[in-house]
């Protein structure tokens, strides 16, 4: 944007309008898309509390409502209307929609949350290790993260979760966490080889330091951002993967989630029966939060990688 | 081939060796850990079926010797280990006597076809839109409804055929709501066969590249913005070359290079993804044979699929890895 600050002619409102849009992006953290992304996100826990906190949560239990109510202002085809008591409707075993995504809804973002946080810290001591020891233990990590990245974990949680038959959230999220570590080794274990020999950190090794603080206080704080996006990037696959497995039937069997909502729907024949609300209501919500994480990715692209800062 | 190094060749070729092996030992593995006895589910599905069984423990006692589970478990591993290099991977539990092998040739030409069909026009579509979002002559309108149309591409092929599938198979009817092609049609090399399979096909591939494009155009505009900036194009504009021309031969031909890398890293997960739609949609290849086979609990189908997909995925890794070179000639081979 250097061309526009010598000109002295008068600004045209395209101009102006640009200027104190650039002023906001002096802090890069205060991008729209990151906002955005925030408050979908939160929106979606806010949700879940709320609703913990103000709905009646007894009706996620089967039998607990009428089968197949439509929402509130919508005919289903047996001409019965919807009502106040179940304003999202009912599913097809006369469990209440509102109940089951106030507690479905924060099951995924858990799963997906504390799948990538395993996943990433594993992938920060492994990429470090591997980028500070070098050798031996440098090829073993290099060659393993190299096999597993290509491995997709769906394939190798469905023969499990076929195995094991019902899991908890928890192991779901641990499981999963198992194909995630990879892309932040590779993308740690590239940025440390590269940040050994800078300046910087030579200047900390000559006046001492230990290998801990070199590692922790000067380089991770440059990785912020790029850990950042992974971090970002491996909530949203988790996500996939464990909706994925609950679309097939697999994954908690015990425990409400969206994805094991859509998989009841689609069984029970909603689709030819006209019963949008039983799986749009989850497939919206999961969209909701994709499309959150997805713009929280591409703000923090904003924030570590200038040249996209740009207006068009 | 004279160009690559028998050095690189070889760290490729073990590579994926490797990321086979541990495939296939992770398959092998986990159901193994298992509390599950895969005897005891096959005499119970013979009780479900006749009511009463008797003899039941002589009957699992011939059951374990067939499928091989009486023996050490190190006999096991390299007997199966040797069975799934040649692509045996015993006989089917459900539909018993049938091998895993036949039902899964039967399914992988589906999945194939409709997986190259799809990841090829998602490749187009997504790079060149990527591309126009960045150049300067494209409408406004690319530029506006691009990035509006980004928004969904964040989300899983599932959830967008399951919209699909209701407005355009269950509300508008202009689409078949299951399989892979008519039932009034005979399969084989008839033009109505055809136009049946496309027929069908239509929506479970659509219901894939709506969603998969977006992440192309994302990375190619990253890449456009940053080819943008280089020297070589300033040149170009400066001898007066055709737009059009600059945008093909300097920009886009710089730019899709590691989008290439990108599409081997992705192609696990699009894999993945495909599996579901094809679960969703009833078509009739692996996805839905993946499905059957949890629902019966069958074993030894569950393996060959998982085991096929990730051969698959590590293949087109190790092509992309060899062929890439050749694509970009600044690349070489060297790097170990």
């Amino acid at each position: 944007m250097a061309d526009n600050t010598t000109s002295s002619a008068p600004m045209t409102r395209a101009e102006r309008r640009l200027q104190k849009r650039m002023k906001r992006f002096d802090n890069p953290w205060m991008n729209p898309k990151l906002i955005w992304g925030v408050c979908l996100l939160l929106g979606i826990v806010g949700l879940g509390l709320l609703g913990r906190l103000l709905w009646n949560l007894d009706l996620v239990f089967t039998g607990s409502a009428p089968l197949k109510l439509p929402p509130v202002g919508f005919e289903n085809l047996r001409r019965q209307e919807g009502v106040w008591d179940y304003p999202l409707g009912t599913d097809g075993s006369g469990r209440d929609l509102l109940a089951l995504i106030v507690m479905g809804a924060p099951n995924s973002l858990w799963v997906g949350l504390l799948a990538s946080l395993i996943g990433m810290s594993t992938g920060i001591i492994l990429g470090f290790t591997a980028g500070f020891v070098g050798g031996r233990t440098d090829d073993v990590i290099r060659v393993l993260s190299d096999v597993m990245i290509t491995i997709p974990p769906l394939l190798i949680l469905v023969v499990f979760q076929a195995a094991y038959g019902d899991v908890s959230l928890a192991m779901m999220s641990l499981l999963i966490a198992g194909f995630l570590w990879q892309s932040p080794t590779r993308l740690i274990r590239a940025q440390v080889l590269s940040m050994r020999e800078s300046g910087y950190v030579q200047m900390a090794r000559l006046s001492g330091a230990s290998t801990s603080h070199i590692m922790f206080r000067e380089m991770l704080p440059n990785l912020v951002p790029y850990l950042f996006g992974s971090f970002i990037a491996n909530v949203t696959t988790a996500i996939v993967t464990a909706v994925g497995l609950e679309v097939l039937g697999l994954g908690p069997q015990r425990i409400p989630t969206l994805g094991r909502t859509i998989y009841e729907a689609i069984n029970a024949g909603a689709l030819i029966q006209n019963l949008w609300w039983w799986w749009g209501i989850p497939t919206v919500l999961l969209a909701v939060m994709f499309i959150g994480l997805l713009m929280i990715n591409l703000g923090l692209d904003e924030v570590s990688n200038p040249r996209l800062r740009r207006l068009s | 081939m004279g160009r690559i190094p028998s050095s690189y060749l070889i760290n490729r070729l073990i590579t994926l060796g490797l990321t086979i092996w541990i495939a296939a030992t992770l398959i092998w593995i986990i159901p193994r850990l298992s509390p599950i006895d895969p005897a005891e589910v096959a005499l119970g599905r013979m009780a479900a079926g006749a009511g009463a069984v008797e003899g039941a423990d002589a009957i699992l006692e011939e059951l374990r010797r067939q499928m091989g589970i009486d023996q050490p478990l190190l006999v096991q591993y390299f007997k199966y280990l040797g069975g799934v290099l040649v692509f045996d991977f015993g006989l089917s539990t459900a539909t018993f006597p049938t091998p895993v092998s036949s039902l899964i040739m039967q399914a992988l030409p589906w999945t194939l076809g409709l997986m190259i069909l799809s990841l090829i026009i998602t490749f187009v579509i997504g790079n060149l839109l990527g591309a126009l979002m960045v150049w300067d002559r494209s409408p406004n309108l690319v530029k506006v409804a691009i990035p509006a149309a980004m928004v969904f591409t964040s989300i899983p092929p599932i959830l967008s055929g399951l919209l699909l599938m209701w407005i355009f198979s269950a509300q508008l009817r202009w689409f078949p709501l299951t399989g892979a092609y008519g039932l009034n049609v005979e399969p084989g090399w008839s033009w109505d066969f055809a136009q049946s399979v496309m027929y069908h096909g239509f929506l479970p591939a659509l219901s894939i590249v709506v969603v998969t494009f977006g992440f192309w155009a994302l990375g190619m505009r990253g890449l456009m913005i940053t080819v943008q900036g280089e020297d070589y194009v300033k040149l170009a504009e400066a001898k007066g070359l055709r737009p059009r021309y600059i945008l093909y031969r300097y920009m886009i031909r710089n730019a899709i290079l590691p989008q290439i890398t990108a599409f081997a890293l992705k192609i696990g997960l699009l894999v993945a993804g495909q599996v579901l739609v094809e679960r969703i949609f009833a078509y009739n290849g692996m996805g839905k044979l993946l499905y059957d086979a949890i629902l019966d609990q069958d074993f030894p189908v569950i393996q060959g699929i998982s085991y096929v997909i990730i051969l698959m995925t590590a293949v087109s890794v190790f092509l992309v890895d060899l062929v890439y070179p050749f694509i970009d000639p600044r690349i070489r081979h060297e790097r170990a």
